[in-house]
């Protein structure tokens, strides 16, 4: 084969039928349970890569994930682009998700309310920002040129805080819910942040929920947490993503799904990464829930059922 | 450094440089306007962000050079890697091009001065992550190469296939890597046996190769667009038992070529070369 040939036929490859992620489980794709997924009987409803993981030229990452998304609808989850940064954005950067974006054609691309670059260096942590005006337009103009650069919508999702800035002027969701009216960016909502950030805050996190555009998210992603205590003994729970997701969190997403209806749900799990079954047994509780959910969510009225 | 006004009113808001800088510093003092629920203290709240940083970077270096990290142990490599991390940061947020000079920093670092032939596995290690990630291209075959008129073959030039490196050494670093990636023991290897390897992706899986005499001289002149023939007399001059024949042989095995070029009359013939 020469070279254009084989050139015509990976523009040919990548054009896929189906980009619509559904409203079932997904799942974080790890490298070692390619193959399993692709035997399995069970299909799951779609799979969600970092996009930095298939940001390099060729070979074995950009292989798998073209044989995953031949078979599967996919989400690209951005966690590099510092978006909550104090400087601009790199623009190599975006074009690098930019690329990834148009080969694989994911249905929903998503990135974090936080920032992990500072002064050329990459901290590899989504780092906290002030919910203060100044902070709030920076972000809103990164989503801008993100979604033009882009040329299309992008959720973002709240994080899990560890710590305040004492100059914050605003709620976390009051935050989040001004970012999306402005910029039309839609939210991921990740319920496991929700409720680490909410204990570790000292709050409720149905209050947290109440207050949230639940209109506006287009995606949940649930995941394990750690235990930790703060400076002052109380529990600081950790997102650590290596263990099943908690039984409040799954508490709290039977709330939510009750509430606004199935929504794309993935299951995260990047640490101490186990075989495929437990992560389907994980993305079939979700399932279960969305499944026995479908007929009787309650459209339009949280305000009144989470509170 | 000054923060522009724009993103910080003056006088008011620690910048989020302070927040770096302690990240990767632990005895400086958790950063001003760092705060717990109430206004408590947050200086066990700031060490998660500061074990996450660390942990995570030095989890990507012992992901990145395996065999380093069997070859020290598990506990001394990640003592170690702290003092990389602390002093080096990855410039982008692609993690897998993390660790470019960790070879540098090993050869600097004296509590493994005694492993002289580690910071060469380190760079072998590097490779072999950077041919992984490398960019799809067709290998220059057997025919290829047999379609070039003979009495032009001295004059052939090659086109680098972008998952191929050539590391000499003067350790016995191909067969340390080998051993250590296949879980064998290195009792019998004598690692101040010089060795040079070679890199490359053939077909889909990345491979490491012990190169014979004079093949490293051949092969990286030949990856620096020397002709065949300038590169067949200097690997001769080198090694007197360089065998043409062998080398070229296992250059088309190894997949370390994409593409072939004469230049005859300045009538330039292209087969498989990748530049547009």
């Amino acid at each position: 084969m020469t070279p254009s040939t084989s050139r015509a036929n990976a523009r040919i490859e990548t054009r896929f039928n189906d980009s619509t992620v559904p409203a079932r489980a997904g799942a974080g794709l790890k490298a070692e349970h390619v193959d399993a997924i692709l035997q399995d009987d069970y299909r799951i409803g779609f799979l969600e890569v970092h996009a930095e993981n298939y940001m390099g030229d060729g070979g074995a990452p950009h292989r798998a994930l073209s044989a995953i998304r031949q078979n599967f609808p996919l989400c690209v989850h951005g966690v590099g682009l510092s978006i909550g940064s104090e400087k601009a954005l790199d623009k190599a950067h975006l074009d690098r998700l930019k690329k990834v974006v148009e080969r694989y054609e994911p249905g929903l691309v998503s990135e974090h309310l936080a920032w992990s670059t500072h002064d050329n260096s990459y901290y590899n942590d989504l780092l906290p920002v002030p919910y203060d005006q100044p902070t709030l337009d920076r972000v809103c103009d990164h989503i801008d040129q993100v979604q033009e650069v882009l040329g299309r919508k992008i959720l973002l999702e709240n994080p899990s805080t560890y710590l305040q800035f004492d100059h914050s002027t605003m709620s976390e969701t009051d935050f989040i819910a001004q970012i999306a009216r402005r910029t039309g960016c839609g939210l991921l909502l990740d319920i496991n942040n929700v409720f680490v950030s909410a204990t570790n805050q000292h709050y409720r996190p149905l209050t947290y929920l109440s207050e949230f555009p639940l209109e506006k998210v287009e995606e949940i992603h649930l995941a394990g947490h750690a235990t930790d205590t703060d400076d002052d003994g109380r529990p600081l729970l950790i997102d650590a993503h290596d263990r099943p997701v908690d039984d409040a969190v799954w508490k709290l997403y039977d709330i939510v799904i009750g509430q606004m209806g199935p929504v794309p749900t993935l299951i995260e799990w990047d640490n101490d990464v186990p075989d495929w079954p437990v992560l389907r047994r994980e993305a079939l509780r979700a399932d279960e829930i969305l499944e026995r959910r479908a007929g009787n969510y309650m459209l339009g009225s949280r305000h009144a059922a989470i509170c | 450094m000054r923060q522009s006004a724009e993103i910080s009113a003056p006088g008011k808001i620690a910048p989020l440089g302070d927040f770096t800088n302690a990240l990767v510093n632990p005895d400086l003092p958790t950063p001003k306007g760092v705060i717990g629920p109430g206004g408590a203290k947050a200086d066990k709240r700031f060490n998660v962000y500061r074990n996450n940083v660390t942990v995570g970077l030095v989890n990507a270096l012992v992901d990145i050079f395996p065999a380093v990290h069997r070859l020290v142990g598990d506990a001394f490599f990640r003592k170690m890697a702290r003092v990389y991390v602390q002093a080096e940061r990855p410039r982008s947020p692609l993690l897998f091009e993390y660790g470019g000079t960790f070879p540098q920093f090993l050869e600097a670092f004296a509590p493994v001065k005694h492993l002289s032939y580690l910071a060469d596995v380190a760079r072998l290690e590097r490779q072999w992550l950077d041919a992984f990630h490398a960019a799809d291209s067709p290998v220059l075959e057997a025919q290829d190469l047999g379609a070039v008129n003979p009495e032009d073959l001295p004059q052939a030039r090659f086109t680098r296939h972008p998952a191929a490196h050539v590391l000499r050494s003067s350790f016995a670093v191909v067969s340390i890597f080998s051993a250590n990636r296949s879980g064998q023991s290195l009792a019998d290897i004598d690692p101040d046996a010089a060795e040079d390897g070679l890199v490359s992706r053939p077909h889909h899986d990345v491979e490491v190769r012990q190169l014979p005499p004079g093949a490293a001289v051949f092969l990286t002149m030949l990856m620096d667009g020397e002709t065949l023939g300038q590169a067949a007399s200097q690997a001769a001059d080198e090694a007197e038992d360089f065998d043409l024949a062998t080398a070229i042989s296992g250059m088309l095995e190894a997949g370390i070529f994409a593409g072939i070029s004469i230049n005859t009359n300045s009538k330039r013939e292209t087969i498989h070369d990748q530049s547009d």
